[in-house]
């Protein structure tokens, strides 16, 4: 079997039996990435001889006995909204191009302490903003399974190159659906979890109260692992919490489903949804059915109002945010203008791309002055209701389940003229995130033009060890083995 | 002219923004955020008198720490990024 084509767990087994080395995993991987990338777009940064030179060094750290953890000598792609020291952290933008990442986001420094393998920074969305990854400063990145088509966003470099075999596992963030969406798209394994389970310390903010980092893999129990690793609590992170976890609640692999309660929340079945994708996401809750898990249909009547609230609430703290981008502490600035305030305005302008502008100025409208208390406001209040639609649910239910993307990957351009028809692409996954509860993505199915359909599978707060559980055992039902001709 | 926002109040939140537009992206920007704003408006139509906004979504409330002195980014590291510096600090062009 060739390397490309495991899974880390696999990898990791005969990286810890010794009958394989880092620098032959890094090497395969790095041949691959030179022949498929040049279609796909997948990483902004990728330096090989650097990455041969680190395999090295994790080769000698385990001939010198060193511990082989789980990820150890396993190569993974970061996306590049997330610092790592002496690295350039670009978010994909013209206004950070050059910055070079001055300390390591605790997501690393948690790697580090497996000494993982970087394989490069990934693509994305200019500061994670878009459902597509056609709003970057180097570039749209491709779908694997048709070039002409968008691997969906914000995180499209962190799924492409897991789906594409260019990288085993990934790193994302999810503000709106950026982990999920793109991993529906690419047919991978996409993991939001709990609003506070990873720090970010060192995410380059988007939206503060609903960013969080999270995992890719080709099946779940990468995803799982790569969880694992990541999360805690972090004193470097004021919203990062300190709670039971997985292991607390008894997690473990492989367990059935018998008597689990699943609610199907009707809203979530939305209009647009297409007729293929409702038959995969149908076809896939009878087999929770069929195997023993008590399925019903429920509501959350407020989540009609979640991707308006979520477009007030994520562009004012954007807003917010990428104030700190005025062309004085680092990145790009206009060297012509003249005085302070022009240059702040000049440099922004031509620094960041048209729809992290547009959401800017979204942000600064609903916040500014007489504005306030109609939108930013009233948005939050509206996001109590969500709240507390989903805890009404989670009384009752254990998980809840439904499409992750109304439609599976559209093509190139097609969304770009049409902003509404491009913000409607994340209608199934915004609610997640104004509710902070964890979720997955789980490729379940293909359409009829050979693109792959996306499951998700919802918990309450802290619960992931319920989404776990399904998504495992669906996993080994579906037994999912098609791959993308690339 | 939009139902909600004319090239006026775009002209104020692009001020309040730091962004430079020009007269024709002013246009442009103006039709675009009016339909997003007149979209998420629909808001308005929820009664919410009797709900508080959402701070934190697990009801985390302020955390704190003892405030010790540690070891923080050296001078040289945190200018090294800067378009323009002199010494020890950033380099601005004139406040006017």
């Amino acid at each position: 079997m060739k390397l490309i084509s495991m899974k880390a767990h696999e990898l990791h087994e005969l990286i810890k039996k010794k009958e394989i080395k880092a620098e032959e995993i890094a090497k395969e991987h790095i041949e691959r990435i030179n022949e498929a990338d040049k279609k796909i777009n997948a990483f902004i940064t990728f330096k090989p001889e650097e990455i041969i030179e680190n395999a090295k060094k994790i080769d000698k750290y385990i001939a010198d006995g060193g511990e082989v953890k789980n990820f150890t000598g396993i190569p993974i792609a970061i996306k590049d909204n997330i610092c790592i020291k002496d690295v350039n952290t670009t978010c994909a933008s013209k206004i950070l191009a050059d910055y070079s990442s001055v300390y390591d986001a605790t997501v690393i420094n948690k790697l580090n302490k497996h000494n993982y393998l970087l394989l490069g920074k990934a693509n994305m969305d200019e500061f994670a903003m878009g459902s597509s990854n056609e709003n970057s400063a180097f570039g749209p990145v491709k779908n694997p399974w048709d070039l002409e088509r968008v691997p969906g966003g914000s995180s499209g470099g962190p799924a492409a190159s897991v789906a594409s075999f260019e990288a085993v596992c990934s790193l994302g963030s999810d503000t709106g659906g950026s982990i999920r969406m793109p991993a529906s798209l690419c047919g991978v394994v996409g993991f939001k979890p709990t609003y506070g389970r990873v720090s970010r310390y060192g995410l380059v903010a988007f939206a503060s109260s609903l960013d969080q980092i999270g995992p890719f893999g080709r099946d779940v129990t990468d995803c799982i692992n790569l969880y694992d690793v990541i999360s805690g609590h972090d004193e470097f992170d004021s919203t990062s919490l300190d709670m039971k976890d997985i292991k607390d609640y008894g997690y473990k692999h492989g367990q059935d489903i018998k008597g689990m309660k699943v609610g199907v929340p009707k809203e979530l079945m939305v209009k647009e949804i297409d007729s293929e994708v409702k038959a995969s996401i149908l076809d896939t809750i009878k087999i929770l059915e069929k195997n023993g898990a008590d399925v019903e249909e429920t509501t959350l009547p407020s989540i009609e109002y979640a991707l308006s609230v979520y477009y007030i609430i994520a562009p004012s703290e954007a807003s917010s945010n990428l104030s700190r981008f005025d062309g004085v502490r680092y990145g790009y600035r206009d060297k012509d203008a003249q005085g302070l305030r022009e240059m702040y305005r000049k440099t922004r302008a031509a620094g960041f791309g048209p729809e992290v502008k547009r959401r800017i100025m979204i942000g600064t409208y609903c916040l500014s002055s007489g504005y306030y208390d109609a939108y930013y406001e009233k948005a939050q209040k509206i996001r109590t209701l969500i709240i507390d639609d989903f805890k009404k649910a989670f009384s009752k239910y254990d998980i809840l389940v439904g499409p992750t993307s109304p439609t599976t990957a559209f093509k190139l351009g097609e969304r770009m003229d049409d902003l509404l028809l491009m913000y409607l692409s994340d209608i199934c996954t915004i609610p997640v995130n104004l509710a902070g509860i964890p979720a997955i993505s789980i490729p379940c199915g293909l359409s009829s033009g050979k693109l792959p359909i996306g499951f998700q599978i919802m918990a309450d707060t802290l619960r992931e060890d319920n989404i776990f559980k399904a998504a495992h055992f669906l996993e080994s039902e579906i037994n999912w083995k098609i791959t993308p001709k690339i | 002219m939009g139902k909600r926002i004319n090239k006026e109040d775009v002209a104020h939140i692009a001020n309040l923004s730091e962004i430079e537009y020009s007269e024709d992206e002013i246009d442009e920007i103006t039709v675009q955020l009016d339909k997003i704003i007149d979209h998420v408006a629909k808001i308005s139509e929820v009664d919410t008198s009797k709900v508080s906004p959402t701070s934190h979504v697990l009801n985390i409330s302020n955390v704190l720490r003892e405030d010790n002195p540690r070891q923080s980014i050296e001078h040289k590291e945190a200018l090294k990024n800067a378009p323009e510096s002199s010494d020890d600090g950033f380099k601005i062009p004139k406040i006017d």
